[in-house]
């Protein structure tokens, strides 16, 4: 989290931006295949490899400190947590 | 959001104060922390939508089949194009960062300039697809809705309070970039002290990581 | 040299009079003008409480009807969970004492700060505002649906009151958490920061981390009164119990974000007065993040009976008891640092250990309504309301009184009379227990809570819990009265009137602008006791 003076050169943040472009292809291209209940995860998957591209290197959390990096995962695991255990009651009803 | 170190009248002040802490490390403003202030608040954001997509979540699995026919009434091509102009839009405010931080302020402002005009594109056609499905009878409470099955109706209940809530953030986002865009032009933010746009950008990036989610949840479910 | 406290020196320096306390961006004004706000109300709904304890006091109806009754305990609700107990300990103490404990100079976003108090003072008006127009909701806090999205009340405003409020609490939790990462004095490290600091630290997660969901949940319940979406409405598919998830997965935190700040009140009380080190400083430190984290999973232990899954209610039941754990820690470690100490009664650890009985007493009953089995006997009857009012009064209330009695001569520079300040708080923690238990016992019996009438048989209960509430009341404003009172002496409070040993007590009471006169010495250990026992000894061989 030290003042970071790490700069991504214009072609990485570019290379970064096709390779989200194409990921969104292939998450469109995978919605016509039917996979039944796999679909929506799929569909996840690939979300959550482009929100990683996102934060990665366009928010440049791969450079920040580890106290940044553990909350974030905390947020995201209290979110899961938010989800996952309404499914205790939502399944079992 | 300035940090109490730079305020001049605090200096004056005939203070020992604890010196060593005041001088030389937060004179220079603690841009990190102010980068920490605004990663909390994105969390906050997080959890913010995450409440719609607990109720998405439930939603869905109780109701598939009507979500997979209501996702069908959607346009693909607004989902899509939509989605490529917002990520189009983060690479530009990437850009904009490293071009503050290598000095080349023309660069910033186009790319800054940029994003704006993606946002302004973003709600332009959201709100063409919105206004066709009023006008096709597809609103919250409308009777096509009520008479139509109760998931879809929850569908689109959903799709309007999730999009509706991501447009708000995306104006809310344009304003930040806007204000941004005053700095650097005025040349408030350079390669030391860049917080303020990074800050702008960070938010920028979470609307489209929302709506990286927000695409396939809607538009795509089979 | 004579250093000018901070209440003559404004911050920033251009703004006079009123203007240099609207306008400020120091902290221990900021502190210091929740205070007042935060006590207004407080006393506000106290008076509310006591009007409803006045109706309940003889069978039928006896100065209010049924729907004044139900907006009246919805107000006293909304005030005192809004309005007074979340914000009371970290917005007024963490305020004023967190900067100091840490050996800064203020908060890390001085102007956020400020902006919160707005946002706060915002919120109250608002929900003021709500009793005008079409009457102030008769939902409950909880404001459940489907009667809160059907009932003519004004539910919209006092619920975007909660919104804003909400905010301005998630803003102060943002800015702690930055304060502490970014601003400690250099030498402290993580394991020297005082309890009371890190007690905010774990609240100011739960804030930042829960407060949203309640955010977007009142958002959904405007959308559903102005819009009619369905989302909670049975008849259009929606899932009534998933707003009560949504809202309990707040609000059960919440009670964390209360009762936290107030264990770090009692753990920074009780090795002081105690001139003991801390039993277990580590043990709390756990303790605190604990129950942060364990607190998040427990939500649904409010929805035994509200119809949902069984393997639900099994699996946050049993969770619930995890909860107990961390709680048990701290109370053991207070008791453990009492025994064998050097003891010196005053005021504030009079009310610490009143604390710590009823917060016991809460905390056990707690059990008897986390467990699936007994709660659904119990479940919304008074014994439920009893239950919460040992934690949340007897708890963080009694911490507020607590923490108002120690740090008053640091705040204000000025020792209150502790003779009255006794009476006041005898006063007050008998008139609790006579106030309470018979509700208890009331509830074991079947009387509901919410309603404005009872059958015949719960008379005397109510009757005699009437009483307890007149000599709680008579108690509070005599308090509140004896520490303004000193507020009309000259300043005569020592920098350590206690033998403290945190950082806010090395520098003068009140503390100067900048809060320390010069650069504070941070103790390897933060209870070390053995210099002010020093002191101590020196002082009584001198005399």
């Amino acid at each position: 989290m030290e003042k970071n003076d790490h700069i991504f050169a214009y072609s990485t943040l570019f290379s970064v931006l096709v390779a989200l472009l194409i990921l969104t292809g292939i998450t469109v291209g995978a919605s016509f295949i039917d996979m039944g209940k796999f679909n929506v995860w799929v569909a996840l998957g690939i979300a959550s490899v482009k929100a990683s591209l996102v934060l990665m290197i366009f928010m440049h959390l791969k450079f920040e400190g580890r106290a940044l990096i553990l909350s974030f995962l905390s947020t995201v695991f209290f979110l899961a947590i938010m989800i996952s255990f309404t499914f205790w009651d939502i399944a079992f009803r | 959001m300035s940090s109490h170190a730079i305020d001049p009248e605090k200096k004056v002040e005939p203070v020992k104060t604890g010196e060593s802490m005041k001088t030389g490390e937060s004179m220079k403003t603690d841009e990190a922390g102010k980068k920490m202030g605004m990663w909390l608040f994105l969390y906050t954001e997080i959890i913010l939508f995450g409440g719609l997509f607990v109720l998405y979540a439930v939603y869905f699995s109780k109701y598939t089949q009507d979500f997979i026919e209501g996702g069908k009434e959607l346009n693909r091509v607004f989902g899509v194009v939509n989605t490529v102009i917002l990520l189009i839009s983060s690479f530009a405010v990437a850009a904009s960062i490293t071009a503050v931080q290598k000095g080349q302020r023309k660069i910033a402002l186009w790319a800054i300039g940029a994003s704006l005009g993606c946002g302004t594109i973003f709600l332009v056609n959201k709100y063409f697809e919105w206004g066709h499905k009023i006008a096709i009878g597809i609103y919250p409470n409308s009777e096509r809705l009520l008479d139509g099955p109760d998931g879809q109706n929850l569908f689109f209940g959903l799709y309007y309070v999730i999009t509706g809530l991501h447009g708000l953030h995306i104006v809310i986002g344009m304003t930040f970039l806007a204000v941004a865009f005053g700095f650097v032009l005025a040349g408030k933010v350079t390669a030391d002290r860049f917080a303020m746009l990074e800050n702008a950008g960070l938010y920028w990036h979470l609307v489209d990581l929302i709506w990286i989610f927000v695409f396939p949840l809607f538009y795509l479910v089979i | 040299m004579e250093q000018r406290s901070f209440f003559e020196t404004p911050s920033p320096a251009r703004y006079k009079g009123i203007g240099s306390w609207l306008l400020t961006t120091d902290h221990k004004r900021i502190g210091l003008m929740y205070l007042f706000a935060i006590v207004f109300w407080f006393l506000l709904a106290v008076l509310l409480g006591g009007l409803i304890r006045l109706e309940l006091m003889f069978p039928g109806e006896t100065i209010m009807g049924a729907q004044l009754y139900n907006s009246a305990f919805t107000l006293h609700g909304v005030i005192m969970i809004f309005l007074f107990i979340i914000p009371a300990l970290p917005a007024v103490f963490g305020n004023f004492f967190l900067p100091m404990q840490i050996g800064t100079d203020d908060v890390f976003f001085p102007k956020l700060n400020l902006l919160s108090w707005y946002l706060y003072m915002l919120g109250g008006v608002i929900a003021i505002l709500s009793l005008f127009s079409d009457g102030f909701p008769d939902t409950g806090w909880t404001f459940y649906v489907p009667f809160s999205i059907s009932t003519n009340t004004n539910v919209s405003t006092a619920v975007f009151a909660a919104f804003v409020l909400g905010f301005a609490s998630m803003l102060t939790g943002l800015n702690f958490i930055t304060t502490i990462h970014r601003m400690r004095h250099p030498k402290m490290s993580w394991m020297q920061i005082p309890l009371f600091t890190w007690s905010l630290y774990a609240t100011s997660w739960v804030q930042l981390l829960a407060t949203p969901i309640v955010s977007i949940t009142l958002v959904l319940v405007m959308v559903e009164r102005y819009f009619n979406v369905g989302l909670f409405d049975p008849a259009k598919g929606g899932d009534p119990i998933l707003y009560q998830h949504l809202f309990w997965m707040y609000s059960h935190p919440a009670v964390y974000i209360m009762i936290l700040p107030g264990m770090g009140v009692i753990s920074e009380i009780i090795p002081v007065f105690a001139r003991k080190s801390i039993f277990g400083y580590k043990a709390i430190v756990v303790s605190s993040m604990a129950i942060a984290i364990a607190g998040s999973l427990v939500w649904a232990h409010h929805m035994y009976t509200s119809g949902m899954s069984d393997t639900a209610v099994f699996v946050f039941s049993l969770l619930t008891f995890v909860v107990a754990i961390p709680s048990a820690i701290k109370v053991f470690s207070w008791v453990a640092t009492l025994y064998k100490g050097s003891i010196e009664m005053s005021p504030p650890l009079f009310l610490a250990l009143c604390f710590i009985y009823l917060f016991s007493v809460g905390g056990l009953t707690g059990l008897v309504v986390g467990a699936a089995g007994t709660d659904i006997h119990v479940h919304d009857t008074h014994f439920v309301v009893s239950h919460f009012h040992f934690t949340m009064f007897g708890g963080t209330g009694f911490a507020f009184f607590a923490a108002l009695h120690y740090w008053w001569p640091k705040m204000f520079g000025r020792m209150y009379n502790f003779k009255r300040a006794y009476i006041a708080s005898i006063l007050v923690t008998g008139g609790f227990i006579f106030h309470y238990v018979p509700m208890f016992i009331l509830g074991m019996q079947g009387m509901p809570r919410r309603y404005y009438d009872y059958l015949p048989q719960y008379a005397t209960g109510n009757f005699l819990a009437g009483f307890g509430a007149l000599f709680m009341i008579i108690g509070i404003f005599m308090m509140m009265a004896n520490l303004m009172v000193s507020l009309r002496q000259e300043r005569n409070a020592p920098a350590d009137p206690w033998g403290g040993v945190t950082l806010e007590w090395m520098t003068p009471s009140p503390p100067p602008l900048h809060n320390f006169e010069s650069e504070p010495k941070v103790l390897d250990y933060p209870y070390d006791f053995s210099g002010v026992i020093k002191k101590f000894a020196k002082k009584t061989k001198g005399a």
